[in-house]
């Protein structure tokens, strides 16, 4: 009798997940939703690839043999979205989802229901964007910016893809909401604003940078509704609009955006480089305020996506000089990453190896990022296969690879198993020789004179194109490892420590592995 | 671990030397062109500056993370330093790329505000971008009242359709990048462009110029070239403009103006003949085989050679109720477009002749049945 009260007891303090699907559906629980994001993006992942696959098979040589022009546009418009939206945004989110009510002490996120509800709009949304290409008209082509009058030309599934749009918007804004409830509220004593892990501090600015700018996008796509049904002209010159306004609109989403789907990565960074150098963050706060200037430069230069819509050349100079600006906060970020590295007891594991990579492909990301912030060097740049390889270089090597970090770093305290070194080693190799031997010929097709979202080119770009094609089908296919490595992990594996890594500092690291159901039913004190 | 990554670095030079042999067939192809006008140099200038930059910048910080990965290992037996904070470091690394920054800010200033004045030019050019071909329109000057429309040449045309095994080595370096009516202009002259677009917005690029410009419907454009060597000049729009974007090539031949003279008269000798041949009365043979050529290069890429169409985006025209109906719908459809789909106005674009002979073709090829049409009946309905 009493050893039943006492397990009853036991229930009521700590009780484990329903069973079953219905566990995934009704969860509220921080973990199980991240991990629901995080196999979500997975998917989404495979999806936009596959996609970037027969771009890539199209283009592999000369002429038009695999799909038609119209098709070929519907896969570079929506391979995009996909991966902005479906792949590594909600990545992030999982991952905050995750991290987040471990690395400040919090038990949960502050608000389950929203997080389960943002959670679930996104197999929906992203339902209804892919289901039009099976309407007439076929899917998207207009280019993920959706710039009119060009977008207006879609088929049937023009309403379907904007309301896709709208839906990931409301899932985003509620999940940062979510974010910054949670930062700001649930802290275990002790933790101030400037003592939290910086994976927090991108976060929240990042959840802050998603707020303003979400809405701004619903508005922009709300208005192309319009101007398409509803006989209004906000982007048609006829009736007293203006197309380049749409684009300054988007824009003013579009940039942030960006930022959007770096900082978490920055954030990530700041967590494996100093585990594995065996000391501290060099200039933590300094990343801090860096963090914040870059959030704020990114409102104010919008317009270097524009520079050849012909705006007024005060205009120009002040977008030039304000992107030019960013260079500075992103150069401390790159160079207290190397102080860290500098004089450490360094190893090498896979996260690690991520981590590397990710400094430096991102660090050439940003080069190019430089050159195209000179205007009158941008008239040649602009809409080139060189944009494709330096956004490719940020978001590839800069988002995805600190994704991936981050998922082989904190996989072993998730899941309690150690993953498969050697393969993590073998995956990382395959995947940057690769993913440089796609993206680095790009530069010189762009420079040479290949414009971006052209499914057939003249023969001189021939040679780079195929090698490009034969990068990207070698990354794409290595990242079938990645599936396999987390399969393997989850299924078991060489049991983990609490500390999991011989350097690994904050609170995440002092809970089980695999940590309990709720993260610190008890606030820890941090001094 | 050692043994692997020499494994791994063998490849990486393999993979380095298979970069090198494809390069190696021609350099040009790694990097931006230098061009043909004061405007172009200055840019690729511009574009070598900062990109040494990038490069003195990248060895110094990867210089100093090899070295790190090299010497402070734990495998190594080296000690972590426990130092995590330094102002001055924070300062210096502040400062230095600001003054980098600025000293690279002030020759592109001078650049661009250099290539944004449109002012003294010696003749106007309009440019109308057009789903998916390109209108020129000689403003002012010689060939003032000159205008054509240029369009992928014919057999490009032909060669680039999905699935045909077509030779495109017998087009050389040209293959996408030539045109029916190339844009002629004179050398040694300033000529503003003003850029506009018809329906979506286009972007009208010549590399071998250094600079693009969009062109965007219901607002124009300015930009000016100054062409110092007769030669032929090749570029394509660089908008995203629906499904044959990147069948939209430009090409420009700058003459001598000795040349440009000659070319100028022959232009106008041939629209006084156009005018004259348009008011007489044409056969149906005649419009039949004039309008199989309009055709091919103005209709052919959305409707196909065979005049099936692909519905329910590009209907078919073979059958068509408008193509077989009342000449009047179907002239009106021509003319005028139809709103809200890719179907472009063709009054701005076709001249009576040309108009006249498509309209023909369509409503008697492919088994279709119908009307001739007139020149004249199209000239008394603009």
């Amino acid at each position: 009798m009493s050893t039943a009260t006492a397990t009853h007891d036991g229930d009521h303090h700590d009780h484990g997940p329903a069973k079953g699907l219905m566990r995934w559906i009704t969860t509220t629980n921080h973990k199980d939703i991240g991990t629901l994001y995080l196999l979500f993006a997975l998917i989404m992942f495979f999806i936009g690839g596959a996609m970037a696959l027969v771009i890539r098979a199209e283009l592999f040589q000369p002429g038009m043999q695999v799909v038609d022009p119209q098709f070929f546009n519907s896969m570079t418009t929506v391979h995009a979205l996909l991966m902005i939206f479906g792949a590594v945004m909600p990545a992030f989110t999982g991952l905050a989802n995750w991290l987040i009510p471990m690395q400040i002490g919090a038990p949960d996120m502050a608000l389950p229901r929203m997080n389960n509800f943002s959670f679930w709009i996104l197999p929906f949304a992203f339902t209804l964007l892919l289901s039009t290409f099976f309407m007439s008209g076929g899917g998207p082509a207009g280019g993920w910016t959706l710039y009119p009058p060009l977008s207006l030309q879609m088929g049937d599934g023009f309403p379907f893809m904007i309301f896709a749009i709208h839906l990931a918007g409301i899932s985003s804004i509620m999940g940062s909401i979510n974010v910054i409830v949670t930062i700001l509220n649930m802290r275990a004593p002790g933790m101030t604003l400037m003592k939290m892990p910086l994976f927090v501090w991108t976060w929240l600015i990042t959840a802050y940078l998603l707020i303003a700018t979400m809405p701004v996008l619903a508005g922009a796509v709300t208005m192309l509704l319009t101007d398409k049904f509803a006989g209004t002209s906000f982007f048609s010159a006829a009736g007293g609009g203006d197309p380049v306004m749409y684009q300054h609109i988007f824009w003013f989403f579009g940039h942030p955006e960006v930022y959007i789907l770096i900082l978490p990565a920055f954030g990530i960074i700041s967590a494996i480089v100093p585990t594995f150098a065996r000391k501290p963050l060099f200039g933590y706060s300094s990343m801090v305020y860096a963090t914040a200037s870059i959030a704020f430069l990114s409102f104010i230069v919008w317009a270097h996506h524009m520079f050849t819509v012909g705006m007024p050349v005060v205009g120009e100079l002040f977008f030039m000089y304000a992107t030019m600006m960013i260079a500075v906060p992103t150069g401390v970020k790159i160079f207290n990453w190397v102080s860290t590295m500098w004089k450490g007891s360094m190893t090498f594991e896979t996260p690690m190896l991520f981590a590397i990579g990710f400094i430096m492909m991102f660090t050439i990301g940003g080069f190019s990022g430089l050159m195209l912030a000179i205007a009158p060097a941008d008239f040649q740049y602009h809409d080139t296969y060189f944009v494709v390889a330096h956004f490719h270089y940020v978001l590839v090597t800069g988002a995805v690879y600190s994704i991936m970090a981050a998922a082989y770093f904190w996989l072993p305290k998730w899941t309690g198993n150690m993953y498969d070194e050697k393969l993590g080693r073998i995956h990382f190799w395959i995947s940057t020789i690769s993913v440089n031997v796609l993206f680095f010929p790009q530069h010189f097709l762009g420079l040479a004179g290949m414009p971006r979202r052209i499914p057939d080119y003249a023969v001189q770009f021939a040679d780079w194109n195929m090698i490009s094609s034969i990068g990207g089908f070698v990354f794409g296919l290595s990242q079938l490892m990645f599936v396999w490595i987390i399969f393997k992990t989850i299924r078991g594996g060489e049991k983990a420590t609490d500390e999991v890594w011989e350097g690994a500092k904050g609170l995440e690291w002092t809970l089980s592995s695999p940590p309990p159901y709720h993260s610190f039913n008890v606030a820890p004190e941090v001094k | 671990m050692v043994m692997l990554s020499r494994k791994w670095l063998k490849l990486l030079l393999g993979a380095l030397g298979f970069y090198a042999g494809a390069a190696s067939a021609d350099y040009s192809l790694l990097n931006m062109t230098q061009g043909v006008t004061e405007t172009s140099r200055a840019v690729y200038d511009l574009h070598m500056i900062i990109f040494w930059v990038c490069v003195v910048i990248g060895i110094v910080v990867f210089g100093a993370m090899i070295y790190s990965i090299i010497n402070h290992r734990k495998s190594k037996g080296f000690k972590a330093a426990q130092f995590h904070e330094s102002t001055t470091m924070e300062i210096v690394w502040t400062v230095i790329p600001i003054v980098i920054l600025v000293s690279m800010a002030i020759p592109a200033t001078k650049v661009l505000l250099a290539m944004e004045d449109t002012s003294d030019a010696d003749m106007t050019i309009k440019v109308t971008g057009i789903q998916w071909k390109w209108k020129y329109d000689y403003i002012d000057g010689e060939a003032e009242g000159v205008s054509f429309v240029s369009s992928l040449h014919p057999d490009h045309n032909e060669a680039r359709l999905l699935g045909v095994d077509a030779d495109l080595e017998r087009f050389e370096d040209t293959y996408l990048l030539e045109v029916d009516n190339p844009l002629v202009v004179p050398t040694g002259q300033k000529i503003r462009f003003l850029l506009t677009a018809a329906d979506v917005i286009h972007a009208w690029w010549v590399p071998e110029l250094g600079w693009k410009k969009d062109a965007i419907p219901g607002f124009i454009n300015e930009g000016w070239t100054y062409i110092e060597e007769p030669g032929v000049y090749r570029g394509q729009c660089a908008e995203l403009c629906g499904k044959d974007h990147g069948f939209m090539p430009i090409v420009v031949v700058a003459k001598s103006p000795s040349d440009y003279k000659a070319w100028v008269a022959e232009q106008k000798g041939a629209a006084a003949l156009a005018d004259a041949s348009a008011g007489r009365e044409w056969t149906k043979d005649e419009l039949m085989v004039k309008g199989e050529a309009v055709y091919k290069t103005n209709c052919a890429a959305c409707h196909l050679p065979n005049g099936a169409g692909v519905p329910p985006a590009f209907p078919a025209l073979a059958g068509s109720p408008i193509a077989i109906g009342d000449a009047a719908a179907h002239i009106d459809m021509v003319m005028n477009g139809k709103s809200g789909t890719a179907m472009a106005a063709y009054k701005g674009i076709l001249n009576d002749v040309d108009m006249a002979a498509v309209i023909t073709y369509e409503r008697n090829a492919w088994g279709n049945s119908a009307s001739v049409v007139q020149p004249a009946e199209i000239k008394a309905k603009r």
